[in-house]
């Protein structure tokens, strides 16, 4: 055995000296990046059973991809590339991801064909209560004027060069709602994926931050202080037809949310009826958890170092904070007009819980109330706002989809 | 670097871009207004229904006086039922039970104790 020769081989085989070829110092970048994300979720507990999730599928990524070629890489993104392409052999063919791919390409796979973000889907429509939207269903032109963001980061990204597919990407990130907004870029630009999950995430666990000076800035200290009367008692019956009807009502209006909408409810009504409480309970814990552990790694994986690292990505956290902020507006001005209407009966602060984010935008209407005048309690009436958003970002990607698909 | 099959995504002007962006707009609020426009219904057939059970149960109940008025007995009422291991029952001043509810998460939430280890009295919404 040649000892050098072996030594040698050991070195050009390490990931070690890829990071001083071909660009590999990128991929330490990304690593660096890998361990900013760990620390957010880990120490200041940034949505972290996503976040960690995706930062460690980074850093995994980034230590073994090194451009086309890697073979011992966990992703291959050009296995991707050839999927998504019409004129190469390999397109929309799984078998050519099984047959050639890494673990987190196989993971990849449930991300790509929309199963992990309709299951998480299923998890959030079990923990939901939609009591708040069925006693005051006003609520739900909060949760649409919360869209507002949506369409006017969709615009921006057109003027800043993205096609019509990647903006339509980059708007669903104003509807605060990681499924959609994976779902949705998975069937229209996949090549974002990565940058878009990771804004998507880190601007809803930054919500407390972001939402209250545009708050403070729309509203009065009058109008912040408004108490709000309690709403009527739903009953069992009414919660156990809302999902069916919204089921039937959305998917017939717009049948590219089917898979969002029908999960949700799905999830909604078995939490509901009464009669299937070991699946609500799978549902919104095993499942979602062992979802969220695919969804979080597999999302983490596209952020290799040769695709994350561009003036792209830059351009789409701006476009991502310009469409949270925006939707936050959006939703606080139609609360203001329904202030206004009422003669002063609704408190302008529940507007903003219509970007969904659930529960910690409806929390921050509790909290912004409640500074103003300490005997206000606004979550119950923020809620409603709250999950009509989840309804409404579900269309808003349902719109896209069907325009751009 | 975007991959290679990007060369089939579509080009939007800003014009297609601002009118698809509007367009969108009000298809979410077309799509919720109907939505709400349903609820209202639904909620209003079962306001209804409710408020009819609540007026027979209303009328069983003066009937049901009446013939204890005529034909007196001793009756024995059994204490409200509880939940295995809870403390009794709040005494509410003025205060919704929902409000209630969230207080008493609230307390617990502060005091880092579970909430059923803790034994609340009374609540009253104190008038400025």
């Amino acid at each position: 055995m040649d000892i050098l020769e072996t030594l040698q081989t050991l070195w050009t085989d390490s990931g070690f000296q890829s990071f001083f070829v071909d660009g590999g110092w990128k991929n330490l970048i990304m690593i660096g990046i890998a361990c900013v994300l760990l620390y957010l979720g880990i120490v200041k507990k940034f949505e972290p059973l996503l976040l960690v999730g995706i930062a460690f599928g980074c850093l995994l990524v980034n230590l073994s991809y090194f451009g086309a070629g890697s073979t011992d890489a966990l992703y291959h993104p050009e296995l991707w590339d050839n999927f998504l392409n019409p004129e190469h052999a390999d397109y929309h063919s799984y078998g050519a991801i099984m047959a050639h791919g890494g673990l987190l390409d196989i993971l990849y796979i449930g991300v790509k064909a929309g199963v992990y973000p309709s299951l998480i889907f299923m998890g959030v429509g079990a923990m939901t209560d939609f009591g708040p939207l069925i006693s005051n269903p006003k609520s739900l032109l909060l949760g649409a004027a919360a869209q507002m963001g949506v369409f006017l980061a969709f615009f921006g990204a057109v003027c800043l060069g993205f096609s019509g597919e990647q903006a339509a990407s980059i708007g669903i990130i104003g509807g605060a709602d990681g499924p959609t907004a994976i779902f949705l870029t998975t069937r229209l630009a996949p090549e974002l994926l990565g940058p878009i999950a990771i804004a998507a995430y880190s601007y809803m666990a930054l919500i407390p931050m972001i939402q209250p000076p545009l708050m403070r800035l729309l509203t009065t200290e009058e109008e912040r202080k408004i108490k709000m009367e309690q709403t009527r008692t739903v009953s069992k019956t009414e919660k156990i037809i809302f999902p069916i009807i919204v089921a039937s009502f959305v998917i017939l209006l717009l049948p590219s949310t089917a898979p969002l909408v029908g999960c949700l409810m799905l999830g909604n009504l078995w939490r509901e009826c009464g009669v299937t409480e070991r699946l609500s309970d799978t549902v919104q814990n095993a499942l979602m958890n062992i979802v969220t552990v695919f969804l979080g790694i597999s999302v983490g994986a596209t952020t290799a170092a040769d695709r994350f690292l561009s003036l792209e990505t830059i351009k789409i956290i701006v476009l991502g904070l310009t469409a949270f902020a925006f939707s936050t507006v959006g939703g606080l001005i139609v609360g203001k007009i329904m202030c206004k209407l009422s003669g002063g009966k609704i408190n302008p602060l529940i507007g903003s819980a219509g970007v969904s984010a659930v529960p910690m935008a409806a929390r921050v209407s509790q909290m912004e109330g409640q500074k103003a005048n300490p005997s206000n309690f606004l979550l119950m009436h923020a809620m409603g706002p709250n999950v009509a958003g989840v309804i409404g970002s579900a269309i808003a990607a349902g719109f896209l989809l069907a325009v751009f698909k | 670097m975007l991959p290679e099959y990007t060369y089939l995504l579509r080009e939007l002007s800003i014009g297609e871009a601002g009118g698809t962006a509007v367009f969108g707009y009000a298809v979410v609020f077309f799509g919720l207004v109907l939505l709400m426009c349903v609820l209202y219904g639904t909620g209003a057939y079962f306001r209804g229904k409710d408020e009819k059970a609540a007026a027979e149960a209303k009328k069983a109940l003066e009937e049901t006086k009446k013939q204890v008025e005529a034909n007196p007995l001793h009756v024995t009422v059994a204490p409200p039922k509880t939940a295995p291991g809870s403390a009794g029952h709040v005494k509410l001043y003025n205060v919704p039970d929902k409000e209630a509810a969230m207080i008493m998460a609230i307390v617990a939430d502060k005091m880092q104790k579970p909430l059923n280890e803790l034994h609340f009295i009374s609540i009253k919404e104190v008038k400025k």
